[in-house]
Parts: C-alpha cells; sequence; structure tokens
C-alpha cells in the first residue's frame, strides 16, 4: 500500500455526479451539421486544407497545424464543407474564431485508417504522428500531447521516472472520465504503456479519487488482465485533487517548484480521455474526431454522450430535455467552466461538460461585499498562496506586487471564492491581472524589438552617409591628379580592347561544319543566299530612309 | 594640536584618493537614468512628444526639460511608471495628447507608385519595397507611429485598428451588475 501525501487546503462541494452515470456512454446522433473550430487547442491556429464546396471523409485532415504549438484538426464525419468562416466559439470572450462549417452526408465513411504497432516506431515518428492526429490534452488544458512526449532538453541526462495518469475528475457535475474509465478500461491501459514507452518511465500511476469505485476495480482488472505492473491508487476525494500539482503531490509526495513543470521534477501527468485518444490515434489510425461529454444539471435525463467535435451544443443539451426553468448554460464544471453566451457554439475538444443551470439549483452569488480579511481564502487555497492580498493587488492593479506574491502559482480552481463570505469573484481578479500582466509583457517584448530595430536604422544611416562620403573623397583624389596623361592612357585602354576583341572574333569559326552531307550544304548554301538576300534589303531599306 | 592637523589631512588625502580612484575605475558614460525612462518609453519612435524619438525624450525628461505626460502612446499607465521612477507627482495627458488605440499601417497596395517615401519616414524599417516597386508593412515590426501616412503622396497609407481577436483578448476588471432592489 503506497504512502498518500497531502496536498494544502482543498474543499469539498457537494459531488452531483450521480445523476448522470446511472447509464453508460450513448453515442449521439449525427448532427444537422458541424462547426468545427481550427483552434481547439493551446497554441497558434490551425491552417485550413480544404476548400469550401469540398467533399470530406470522416478523419480527413482539414486544418494543419502551424507553429511549434499547434495541432492538427479533423472531419469529424463524412460530408461537404459548406463554409470556413468566422464563427463563435466557447471561449471566455464570446468572440468568433475561424471555423470550418461540414454538412454531413450522414454515411460517416472514414479515410483509409492504419492501425501501427507503437513498438515498431521510434518516438520521434510517434509523436509527429499525434500532432497529425490532432490529440490534446482532454483535461482541460488542450495541451498539444506530442510536445508533453518530448526528451528533456533542458536536462539531456535526465528523464521521465514518472507517468501518471490522472482520472481524480475532481470538479462535480463532470462524470465523462469516469464512464470512460469504467467502460473503456482495457484500452486506457495499453495507451498508457504506450506513453510509458515514449517516455522511457519506470512506473506508472493511476490516481482516481476514491468516489468513483467502479472506475478504480474496472482499471485494477484491466492492468491484471494486460499483466503490466501499474498502481491503481484510490485518492480521498477532495477539491481541486484533480490539479495536475496537486494529484503529483498527493501521489508522489513530490511539489512542483514554482515557475516549473512536472517534468523538472522527472513526473508527466496525462488525463485519461487523453491517453485513451492516443491509443485510438496510434493503434487505430483515428485522428481525434470525437469525445466524451457529460449532459447534466437541471435536464430531466443527464448522461454521458460520445459526441463528434463540433456538434452544436444546442443540439447536444437537447438529448438531455432541458427542464422549462434553465435560464443558463455553464462549459466546464461549476467551479472552474464559464456561463456560455448562447447555445449555438460546437462542442470542442476541451469540452468536457455542459451544464444546465437555473437559479435553484445553482443559485448565482449574491453581490460582493468588501474583503474581511478573514483568510479563509488561503486556509482552502491548494496552491498555498494568500488569496487575499492577490485581490488586494489586482484589485488595485498593482501587478508588480501580484506576481511577487505568486500570482502565476494559482490554478485558478476557485476555491478560494467558494469559500468566501463576502462572495468576491476572486478568480476572475487574478484572471484579469493575469491576462493584464501577460499583455504587459508582449508590449516589452515589442518595444524592446523596436528599440533594436530603430538603433539599427540610426546607426546605418550613419554608416551609409560615411561610406558614401569616402567614396566621394576617393573619386574626387583621382579627379585631382593630372588629367592629360590619364586620358591617354584610357583611350589606349579602349584600343587595345578592341584590338583583343577584332582577334577574338577572327580566331572563332564555326562549328560542326565539317564533313557534312550534300544536302546539309545545300541547305546551308540557301540560308546563306537568304541572309545575304536580307543584309542586302535592310542596307537599300536604310539609303532608303536616309533619303 | 599639530599631530591631529596632521592626522585629519591625513585622513582627507587618504579618502579623497579613494574617492578619486573609484570615479575613474566606476565611471559610468552616460547618464544611467536615460536608460531607465527610455525602457519605460513604448519604443513606437513617432514623436509625438516633440522630440525626434524615445531616446531623445528620455534625455530631455532625465535634464528635467520635459514633463513626463507627452507620449500618448505610453497611455496613463506609462505616465505611472514615469512618476514611480522619477518619484514625481502623476500628471493627466495635456492639450490634445490622448491615447488612441493600437494601429498598424496598411499600405493599399493598388494605388502605391513606389516612391520610397514612406519606408524613408518608417523609424523601425518596417516597410519592405524597392524603388518603383509596390510597397508593404511588415505587420509584426510596425509600432503604428503613423510617421509613414504624412509623406505618402497618393494617400495609400491608412492607419488600421487592432482588433480584439481571440488570441489578443485580455479579461476583463471584474464588474458586478447593479439589480434595482424589487
Amino acid at each position: 500500500m503506497r504512502t498518500l501525501f497531502k496536498f494544502h487546503g482543498g474543499i469539498h462541494p457537494p459531488g452531483n455526479k450521480a445523476q448522470s452515470t446511472q447509464h453508460g456512454i450513448a453515442r449521439a446522433p449525427l448532427p444537422s451539421r458541424l462547426v468545427i473550430p481550427f483552434r481547439q487547442h493551446a497554441g497558434d491556429v490551425a491552417r485550413p486544407a480544404v476548400r469550401v464546396g469540398e467533399r470530406v471523409l470522416k478523419g480527413q485532415l482539414i486544418g494543419t497545424p502551424s507553429g511549434f504549438i499547434s495541432s492538427a484538426v479533423h472531419a469529424p464525419t463524412s460530408g461537404t464543407v459548406a463554409a470556413i468562416d468566422m464563427q463563435p466559439l466557447p471561449h471566455p470572450s464570446g468572440l468568433s474564431d475561424l471555423c470550418a462549417t461540414l454538412i454531413p452526408d450522414g454515411n460517416e465513411e472514414w479515410v483509409a485508417r492504419t492501425p501501427l504497432d507503437y513498438r515498431n516506431i521510434p518516438a520521434e515518428e510517434l509523436r509527429h504522428l499525434l500532432r497529425m492526429s490532432g490529440v490534446v490534452g482532454l483535461g482541460g488544458a488542450v495541451f498539444p500531447s506530442d510536445l508533453k512526449l518530448r526528451p528533456l532538453r533542458a536536462h539531456p541526462n535526465k528523464h521521465i521516472t514518472t507517468l501518471i495518469l490522472n482520472g481524480a475528475e475532481c470538479e462535480p457535475w463532470i462524470t465523462c472520465d469516469d464512464m470512460l474509465m469504467r467502460e473503456r478500461a482495457a484500452e486506457i491501459v495499453q495507451g498508457a504503456e504506450m506513453l510509458r514507452f515514449m517516455l522511457e518511465a519506470s512506473e506508472v500511476l493511476i490516481g482516481i479519487e476514491d468516489n468513483k469505485p467502479e472506475a478504480l476495480a474496472a482499471l485494477r482488472q484491466a492492468v491484471a488482465l494486460a499483466g503490466l505492473a501499474f498502481e491503481v491508487i484510490a485518492v480521498p476525494t477532495i477539491y481541486p485533487g484533480g490539479g495536475a500539482k496537486q494529484l503529483i503531490r498527493v501521489l508522489t509526495g513530490l511539489e512542483v517548484p514554482s515557475g516549473k513543470l512536472p517534468t523538472d521534477i522527472g513526473v508527466q501527468c496525462f488525463n485519461v480521455a487523453t491517453v485513451y485518444g492516443a491509443w485510438r490515434a496510434i493503434a487505430h489510425g483515428e485522428p481525434l474526431v470525437s469525445r466524451i461529454v457529460t449532459v447534466t444539471g437541471n435536464v430531466r435525463q443527464a448522461r454521458n454522450y460520445e459526441a463528434l467535435i463540433g456538434t452544436p451544443l444546442a443540439e447536444l443539451l437537447a438529448l438531455g430535455e432541458p427542464l422549462p426553468d434553465t435560464d443558463r448554460y455553464i462549459m466546464g464544471g461549476p467551479m472552474m467552466g464559464m456561463e456560455l453566451p448562447s447555445l449555438d457554439i460546437p462542442l470542442v475538444k476541451g469540452g468536457n461538460c455542459i451544464i444546465a443551470a437555473s437559479d435553484q439549483l445553482l443559485p448565482p452569488p449574491p453581490p460582493a461585499l468588501p474583503c474581511i480579511r478573514c483568510t479563509r481564502c488561503a486556509q482552502v487555497c491548494p496552491a498555498d498562496l494568500q488569496p487575499m492580498d492577490l485581490f488586494w493587488f489586482a484589485q488595485a492593479r498593482d501587478f508588480g506586487k501580484a506576481q511577487e506574491f505568486s500570482l502565476f502559482d494559482c490554478i485558478e480552481c476557485g476555491a478560494c471564492a467558494y469559500v468566501c463570505p463576502s462572495h468576491i469573484p476572486l478568480v476572475q481578479y487574478y484572471r484579469f491581472a493575469k491576462s493584464e500582466i501577460r499583455a504587459r509583457e508582449q508590449d516589452k517584448l515589442a518595444a524592446d524589438k523596436a528599440r533594436i530595430r530603430y538603433e539599427f536604422r540610426e546607426y546605418r544611416i550613419e554608416r551609409d552617409k560615411r561610406e558614401k562620403a569616402e567614396r566621394l573623397a576617393a573619386r574626387e583624389k583621382v579627379a585631382a591628379a593630372p588629367a592629360a596623361g590619364t586620358a591617354d592612357a584610357a583611350r589606349q585602354e579602349i584600343l587595345a580592347a578592341m584590338e583583343r576583341a577584332k582577334q577574338q572574333a577572327a580566331a572563332a569559326s564555326p562549328k560542326n561544319t565539317d564533313r557534312l552531307t550534300p544536302q546539309q550544304q545545300a541547305e546551308i548554301a540557301e540560308i546563306e543566299k537568304r541572309r545575304a538576300h536580307i543584309r542586302e534589303l535592310a542596307r537599300s531599306g536604310v539609303e532608303h530612309h536616309k533619303e | 594640536m599639530l599631530s591631529a592637523l596632521l592626522v585629519m589631512a591625513g585622513i582627507a588625502i587618504v579618502l579623497g584618493a579613494v574617492l578619486g580612484y573609484a570615479a575613474i575605475r566606476f565611471h559610468v558614460e552616460g547618464n544611467p537614468l536615460v536608460d531607465k525612462i527610455d525602457a519605460v518609453l513604448p519604443q513606437t519612435q513617432c514623436g509625438q512628444c516633440g522630440y525626434p524619438g524615445c531616446r531623445p525624450y528620455a534625455e530631455a525628461i532625465a535634464k528635467g526639460e520635459a514633463d513626463i505626460n507627452l507620449c500618448p502612446p505610453g497611455g496613463e499607465d506609462g505616465i505611472h511608471k514615469l512618476a514611480d521612477l522619477l518619484g514625481k507627482e502623476f500628471k493627466p495627458f495635456g492639450g490634445n495628447a490622448h491615447p488612441k488605440p493600437k494601429a498598424v499601417a496598411f499600405i493599399d497596395e493598388n494605388l502605391c507608385i513606389g516612391c520610397t517615401l514612406c519606408f524613408q519616414a518608417c523609424p523601425v524599417d518596417a516597410i519592405a519595397g524597392a524603388a518603383k516597386q509596390m510597397h508593404t508593412i511588415i505587420a509584426s515590426e510596425c509600432t503604428g507611429c503613423e510617421l509613414c501616412v504624412e509623406p505618402c503622396p497618393v494617400d495609400c497609407i491608412s492607419m488600421l485598428t487592432i482588433e480584439e481577436k481571440v488570441a489578443n483578448w485580455k479579461w476583463k476588471y471584474p464588474i458586478y451588475a447593479l439589480k434595482p432592489a424589487s
């Protein structure tokens, strides 16, 4: 039995997971249209690889990754591309981004799929395959998975010792990972072995919160069947125990230092759904075109659906039959999710849960009151920060101070806002401060670049002026020298050059004119005659013109 | 009495020598304050402050000739930073100096006659082109200084405001909706 550790703080919000685990995963029916954003991952937007009007097959590449941090996008079903334009996204800004609209033809016709055996493929090629299959972190951060499997460049002689599978799913209401683990445990385990092989990790730990006994049992059985030495560990149910840093802490006792990544302490962490997606991509040749999504909340029939990426959320939610008093919709969980501006937006790779909310089910927070510095937020902060101070600095726009107080270690879990007796939307302040700081850093970089370019331009202008002056001075020197002698020398030079040219012309003789057949000689004579005639004509013409 | 005077004079000479040596050994070229001020300025090199570039403005501030509220591209934030750096009071923008939203220049390539006047004006070499060839803005390098707009003889350069997109969107300062008491 492994000794488990504890992280600081944490809360126990009501789980509300039973509603959506009554039935197994259902396949969502094919929607009337699919809207597939080209930016579903962290990093740079994918470049469209299809044209409007083109017929595409299920799994066909429609967006090629461009840039270092990027991932591919695929057609979730066969059909026709109806448009490539700006469409609203599930993004807190409510802004639009480049999307492809696909009208399904209902045949679900796949592109040629090539199942591969990962053991025969070098890790570098596997990473490329994952990138081209659009595999990104499905836990919410949607970071391209291939980049997390790279060898550590900073420490060439160190490598990942521990691979952790994150099946904690700590956020209330969400059950998509739970159902995936219950129903497809064997493939998750095979995928984990593939990632372990790629990372050359020595141990694999699978962390699952103890409120999911079925998933724990399913994975334990799958590991035993596969004959692998993975450890399936039940971790205590506490929010946010599914945060990567928190889970690493609980399982290994190691703390990821501030500003560092888990890889710096030899640990890499993947969500179970990501592992499953990576396995499907390599072993079945199926790119990431669907995901499991929980439809729950104020609905008649809460359930998990396997839905195609790009399914309009309205059609997805209709499957759950929302109750009439539903007045808003949340993507993700109630702690970290975001309220959707409308349902006219598509399901994306990062969309794990859709909650229909009503005032009765999830009452909106009462108006915020002033902070009374009770420090309850500090008691629950899983990153061991001082949320009340961070709030103070963010509110005063004192970003330097907020950074000094490790603002960027905040994982935006919302535990502080959950316990705040003044109902201050603390996380919003932190997000505001973080994005302001990031924008300022960008501006600073741009200013530094502009300064360098400006200084170089000044230097270049100065240099050109100097060089011009030098050239002018040199020329004047030449001009000042005795003129008569030079003119004579120049004439001599010209004469010599003319003589050389004459000699060259005389030495040149037509080639391949020996050993000709009589016919060829006749042809040459004919041509020469014509040339002579033309010359004659030209001369007479010139004279004519002169007259 | 005499020995006391000699001791004091001796100490003064020794300390003077140390200070004199330090002044030579740790001599700093130029005014380091200018660098600090220059680092705060946005480097658009636009000349809206009335000085021919950010560095000359920084030098003028360091000398106490220029006010700190003359740089519209730096925004109010820039004034705050300068005030903090120099230990002065914040001063709002005066007169007609007002910050504008960020923009980049755009050349209408159908109208461009290839006169090269714009890229002679560009302080950061963000315009590519050659004589009698079409010119174009390298948008990633453009600081939005507008110095190229004026020299263009065919008015083919316009300033495009940078729109808010998903990639550059920022979280807003939290505001609470006030509901009337029912």
